[in-house]
């Protein structure tokens, strides 16, 4: 863990050298998560609800979703370029360094720049918070932070099933997209507005709901059951698949040989 | 011109070789209309007297644009004309006998046909065989069609000249902040919403900027959102905005040129 931090202030020192890119880089991000809010506020405007969510409550949902994938792209980034580093070899260094594989690809990549959608959903955020009729308890607050926690937990199991499918493709699969990326800019609206079947999917299979759509029933009062609350610690399961999955990719992994 | 011919010849074909690239693209996309589509059906059933368009128009709209997603994307194509001008190879460029300009333009055209060729196809014949409300229509008459594969063809020199802008961008920053170009011109040619989504005062300034000039034409005129006279007049606000965009274009590449330093090595 110390050597992590280690990392983390390299990380962190190295790409605050150059500050204006930084900036830019930073600001971008934030002008793509406004895209998101700008259009969520347009279709709310014009319908004034949509399945009985209103706008700061639709709102509190894009908020959550964007701040959990965000976390997760500062964190995961060493699995999202995985392909690349199976490609040039680098992973091969990587394998024969005294230290646990996964530990490697975290501290290897961290990103900053990504917090630019973690910084503009923050502040969308504030404004819903007051906005969205929420009875703020104890127990709210905890649910709120389990969504965003628990969120990115998800997303980053996510990024470790497209880096496992790397060990069997080489080349990174533009579906997992769907998942992450769509996971992002569909999650803007609560889950359950895209029917039954969508639901089910995320609920059993990759588990956004669980953090997302069934969680914010329980923040807004909808439903008073203190499962619904605990539903994203429930989806922290997921991992172990995830998990498994990269672990027999690794065992099956021969080098690319460059 | 002949040279220019062979060069989308080259890498058109160059294209067509990335057959599991764009299979893989290819079900995102699909997955990506659909959920498109669960959207704003949700949305319909909360008020369907607020839908500005006709709901089978916005299933058409939603079809093209993922179908047709590579003519007229504003990001990912041209790449190595931005790396070009970082890495300094942009000399070998310039001692070629050949329009650079025309040269870049020509390229991100072939890349954008041949992408959009692979993965249009099963897109289209999954699209029209969908359950009705699901379901994609063909326009309405073949005056609508043919109006709609021009305001195709310029909507992509549009996104084209427009891209160039941005790898020109390159000369200045020595490095590629087109991030906030990208954004901008998906949200305001209609990339994540349909432009009549837009609220009244702002939907009437967008119509009439050059990224209406974008996907946002042929999209609406394939879906018949706009028709007869309308369509002719915004195929004109394309030619506009696309001869706007291209002198300036010509223009700073000159400027630029002249003002590189390439250092040796």
């Amino acid at each position: 863990m110390k050597l992590y931090f280690k990392y983390f202030a390299l990380h962190l020192k190295s790409q605050m050298q150059y500050k204006i890119t930084f900036a830019l880089n930073i600001l971008g991000r934030i002008v793509m998560s406004f895209a998101t809010v700008t259009g969520v506020l347009f279709m709310l405007t014009r319908f004034h609800e949509v399945d009985g969510f209103t706008v700061s409550q639709v709102l509190l949902c894009t908020s959550v979703v964007s701040m959990a994938f965000s976390v997760a792209e500062v964190f995961a980034r060493g699995f999202d370029i995985f392909p690349q580093l199976l490609g040039n070899g680098e992973f091969d260094r990587a394998l024969v360094r005294p230290r646990g594989i996964i530990f490697q690809i975290l501290a290897s990549h961290i990103e900053f720049i990504r917090l630019g959608i973690f910084m503009q959903a923050a502040a969308v955020l504030c404004y819903a918070i007051p906005k969205s009729g929420v009875n703020w308890t104890p127990n709210k607050i905890v649910t709120l932070v389990l969504m965003i926690t628990c969120g990115a937990a998800v997303f980053f199991g996510l990024y470790i099933v497209y880096a496992s499918f790397a060990f069997f493709t080489t080349e990174g699969l533009e579906f997992m997209n769907i998942l992450t990326h769509g996971g992002r800019e569909f999650g803007r609206y609560p889950f359950a507005i895209y029917g039954g079947g969508v639901l089910k999917f995320l609920t059993y299979i990759v588990p956004l709901a669980l953090f997302q759509y069934y969680p914010l029933l329980y923040l807004l009062g909808r439903t008073q059951n203190s499962f619904y609350m605990l539903a994203p610690i429930l989806a922290l399961v997921f991992l172990i698949p995830c998990y498994a999955f990269f672990r027999a990719g690794l065992r099956r992994y021969k080098s690319t040989g460059s | 011109m002949k040279q220019y011919f062979s060069l989308f010849r080259i890498r058109f074909i160059n294209g067509l070789q990335y057959r599991a690239a764009a299979f893989a693209g290819l079900t995102t996309q699909f997955a990506w209309g659909f959920m498109e589509i669960l959207a704003f059906s949700a949305f319909y059933r909360a008020n369907p007297a607020a839908f500005p368009m006709e709901f089978s128009q916005l299933v058409s709209y939603v079809w093209i644009q993922q179908a047709f997603l590579a003519l007229f994307m504003p990001w990912g194509v041209g790449g190595n004309a931005v790396e070009a001008i970082v890495s300094g190879n942009i000399v070998y460029d310039l001692a070629r006998p050949m329009d650079i300009y025309n040269r870049w333009f020509f390229e991100t055209i072939a890349d954008r046909v041949s992408r959009a060729t692979l993965r249009c196809a099963p897109i289209l014949m999954v699209a029209f065989i969908l359950p009705p409300s699901f379901r994609m229509a063909l326009p309405s008459n073949l005056w609508q069609l043919s109006m709609f594969l021009i305001s195709a063809v310029s909507a992509m020199c549009v996104v084209t000249v427009y891209c160039l802008l941005d790898y020109m961008s390159a000369f200045y920053t020595m490095s590629r902040y087109s991030a906030i170009f990208v954004i901008l011109a998906d949200f305001l040619a209609g990339g994540v919403l349909p432009i009549p989504f837009f609220p009244a005062p702002f939907r009437k300034v967008v119509e009439l900027l050059p990224f209406a000039a974008m996907q946002n034409m042929p999209l609406r005129i394939y879906s018949g959102n706009i028709s007869g006279t309308d369509a002719v007049r915004g195929i004109g606000l394309q030619l506009f905005w696309l001869a706007v965009m291209l002198i300036f274009g010509k223009w700073l590449m000159k400027r630029s040129l002249k003002r590189t330093v390439t250092q040796g090595g």
